[in-house]
Formats: C-alpha cells, structure tokens, sequence
C-alpha cells in the first residue's frame, strides 16, 4: 500500500537575520510514514519541532533539504520542491490543518467560516451549510451563536469552530495541532469520536496532543521527535 | 486558517513578466522581474514606499512602457500577446472590458461629479451597452453587492464615504466581469474597521468571480487576507517570492522578516 506521507531526511533551520543571523535548528533527518486510516502522534518536549514538522507537512514553513511526499491525486508529489499553485491544490483536496488557533475573517458568520472549505471544493452553499451546522451541533456551539463572527467567542467556542472547519471536508490527510488543548471533558471525547470516524474512512493523520490519555485513544504509532534534534 | 482559493483548472498563465525593468534616467525603479500569473490568482506585491512596487504595478498594467523586458497577457482568443505591440483597439478592450483598475485614491478611478449609477453604467455604454433600463438595473445590482444602499444610485460619489467610495470604485470595475484587477493600495486611505469590511468584500467577490489579481500593498495583513502568493520587492528588485503563508510565516531574507517583525500585535 502506498503511504500517504512519506517524508525522508527533511531538516529545517531558522536563520534569524535581525538577530546577527544567529542559526535555529529545529529538526533534521525527519524521516516517516503514514498509511491511510493510521493516527501518528509526534511526541516529544515543547521546543522539540513537532509543530515545525506538521507545518513542513502542510508547506506552510520551507525545507532546507530531504522530500515531503504527498499522495495527491493519484500520484506523489514533493512538497519540498513544489510551487505555490501545487500546495495550493494539495491543501485544497488532500492535507488539510486544525491549528490551536482560529484565523478568522472579520464579519465572517461562524457557520459560513465551518462551511468555506466545502463551498471551495464545489458543494452546495445549503449542503455546505448543513453539514456545517451537524458539526457545530456535535462540538457543542449552540445554534444561537452560528450567524455571529467567532471574533467575540471565548478560546474554547473558537477553538471547537476550527476543529469544525478543520473536519468538515473529506480530505484524506488531516494534521491536528494539540486539537484538544483548551477543551472539557465532553467535547474532548467528541474530538476522540471525530477522529475516529476519520480513521474508519481511511484518512491518514499526524496529530500532536500533550494529554496522555487523549494520546492514548487516538495514537497507532508514536514518533519521537527528539530522535530528529538538530541541536544534537 | 482562513485563506483564498485559486482554481487550478487552467494550466495557461494569463500574464508574464519576463525580466522587466524601468529605468528613469540614471535612477533605476525596477529591475529583472520575471513571474507568470494564472486565472484566478491573486498575487499581492509588498514592500515600502519607494520599493518599485507602483512602478512594477504601472509596467504590468501597460500604463508605462518598461526600459527592459516585456509584458504578456493573454487575450480572450487564448494567444499570449506582447502589451508593447497591441493596437489601439486592443489597449481599448483591455483597459474597457477585461481588466480593471483600483485605485487607491477613489477620486481616481471614479467621476466624482457624475451619480453612482452612472460611474457604473459608464463601463457597460463603453462596450456597448445601450439599454437604458438595463444598464440601470445592472448597476443597480452592483450596488446592492458592493454593499451600497442603491436609494443612493442618483448621488454622485462627492458625496459620498471613503469607504463607499472606494466600494463603488470596485463596482464600477467589476461590471464588465473582467479576468485580472490591479489594485494600488486598495485599502489604503481608509479607517480600520472601513478597512476590514472592504477586504472581506473584496475577498468574496475575488473568488466568486474567479478574478485574477495584483495587489500592491504595504499592509501585510491585507496581503495575507486577500492574496495566494507574495512578491517582496526591495530596491526594484524582487528579493523574495512564495506561498502568502510561507513568506509571511518563515520570511527567509532579512529585509522580509524586518517586515514581517514590524508588524504591531493587535
């Protein structure tokens, strides 16, 4: 079977000009894979690059060197190597990303942030919205708070909004950063849930989670990043 | 994270830029820009004032003549054209019907002392338009998607807000559905929450209407709002390109993450 990522021996250094061009290593020889429908949890300290690598994944932060395959659309593609059109087309229809923080537009209902990725790839704006709201149902924001912006919401609403977003499409590569961080009891069970479901339909995951027992439900195989060190 | 959608169905850039420069005299505004746009793609060009990045704006949308290089675009029959060697009724079309223009000062791109319905239907009567009801209700439904109360179509834009001015300005650009908008600072003159509400709409209607776009900007949240990719310039040169994400969240020159650190926390 072909793995969904396939990431070989890719490093990522900051070189922080403002700084006397003082070098940041973050991590090196990051090497792993992931089938579909498997939950890999990168563990490791804070500071240790696991965010650097979700975003190496997602094209958001550059390579310096090594190969981030991507199974895109019936074929791999470098995600390392690729131009600004193709990353486009990758996070639109193969990797999708729930940050802990949501960046919303202003003046943007909550429900219409949720339903955007749908709209995008062509759903129904009523389809789109449905879906949306079924979610935001799950995660718990109740229906009165839909039409508002979620600018105004506490970290929590806002962070259940994202987590809504982010597991609306059916994309079949997701990466969650510590999806779960500021989150009770309940909803973090429904996250445990979504994830779930996703694996039953084969979608490959990179999650990051701090909480032991939330890692424990949700992980198939843990990656220490401390192995990836650059500083070693 | 909340970002714009290009479409990727067309493989064919709708305009190149091939090594351009603009020198005046001795003092040189631009210099060796190279970068192809496709439909459907909004490329924001940032740097600050003096950067060359109004001299690059003007050079792409052929209302200065480059020193260097040459700038293509593709024309509606699929042929990739030299602007250099256009005829007049070709520059007429383009400038009429398939690109628009925003300017930062709306006074700029509007008749201030003629009614908003007509500084809309202006456009429609130059390609022809000549159904007075129709170019009416035309403009009047640009309106209403720009936002403006069309109780006020028969007010000239004299008298108008900052924030609807510049709204009006969109509308008068976009009536004619054309493929690629250049924007000089669309933003620039105008109050914060003016501001948001402006982006926000500009935003929609770029992906509604699938509309290529060149954005020059100071403003790197504008940028990040609006644009896929992000062309930094410094000195008339471009010193960094990439993924409006990428650029602005791992800038690798110095002088972009002197730009990006500049930024105020909200």
């Amino acid at each position: 079977m072909t793995a969904m990522i396939d990431i070989t021996n890719a490093g990522k250094t900051f070189v922080m000009h403002l700084q006397g061009g003082v070098e940041l290593p973050v991590v090196r020889g990051v090497s792993f894979q992931v089938e579909p429908g498997e939950c890999v949890v990168l563990s490791g300290p804070s500071g240790a690059g696991k965010s650097s690598i979700l975003k190496m994944i997602f094209g958001n932060y550059r390579c310096d060197g090594g190969r981030i395959g991507i199974w895109h659309r019936g074929a791999v593609i470098d995600l390392a190597t690729a131009e600004p059109r193709q990353v486009l087309s990758v996070r639109r229809s193969t990797v999708g990303y729930v940050s802990q923080f949501l960046r919303a537009v202003p003046r943007v209902a909550t429900i219409d942030v949720v339903a955007e990725p749908l709209i995008a790839n062509g759903t129904a704006r009523a389809e789109a919205r449905e879906k949306a709201g079924a979610l935001l149902r799950r995660l718990n924001i109740p229906e009165r708070l839909w039409a508002l912006p979620p600018s105004t919401f506490s970290g929590g609403e806002q962070q259940r909004v994202n987590i809504a977003r982010g597991f609306i499409s059916d994309l079949p590569i997701l990466l969650l950063d510590e999806p779960t961080a500021s989150l009770d009891a309940a909803n973090r069970a429904v996250v445990v849930e979504l994830i779930g479901q996703k694996k039953r339909e084969k979608v490959a995951m990179v999650a990051i989670v701090h909480d032991d027992e939330i890692r424990h439900l949700i992980a198939d195989r843990i990656v220490d990043v401390t192995s990836f060190a650059a500083a070693a | 994270m909340a970002e714009p959608q290009v479409s990727l169905h067309d493989d064919q850039p709708l305009l190149v830029a091939d090594h351009l420069g603009k020198n005046y005299g001795r003092l040189t505004a631009c210099r060796d820009v190279s970068f192809a746009l496709y439909p459907g793609e909004v490329l924001a060009i940032v740097g600050e004032s003096g950067s060359g990045k109004s001299t690059l704006l003007q050079l792409l949308s052929a209302q200065l003549a480059p020193s260097a290089g040459r700038v293509s675009y593709r024309m509606r029959d699929g042929v990739l054209r030299d602007l250099a060697a256009l005829g007049e009724a070709e520059r007429r079309f383009l400038f009429r019907t398939d690109w628009g223009f925003v300017h930062q000062d709306p006074a700029q791109g509007l008749r201030m002392a003629v009614s908003a319905g007509a500084n809309v239907g202006e456009r429609l009567m130059a390609v022809g338009w000549n159904h007075y009801g129709r170019i009416r209700d035309t403009a009047s439904s640009w309106l209403e998607r720009v936002e403006i109360d069309t109780a006020r179509i028969d007010d000239a834009p004299r008298t108008y807000s900052g924030g609807m001015r510049q709204r009006l300005q969109i509308a008068r650009n976009l009536v004619t559905e054309p493929r690629l908008v250049f924007m000089d600072e669309p933003t620039g003159g105008l109050d914060v929450s003016v501001q948001a509400r402006l982006l926000d709409l500009m935003r929609n209607l770029v992906s509604e209407l699938g509309l290529a776009a060149i954005v020059v900007t100071h403003d790197l949240a504008v940028a990040r709002l609006l644009s896929h990719r992000v062309m930094v310039m410094k000195g008339g040169r471009v010193i960094e390109t990439g993924l409006t994400d990428q650029v602005l969240d791992d800038p690798r020159e110095p002088y972009t993450q002197l730009l990006v650190s500049s930024i105020l926390p909200a």
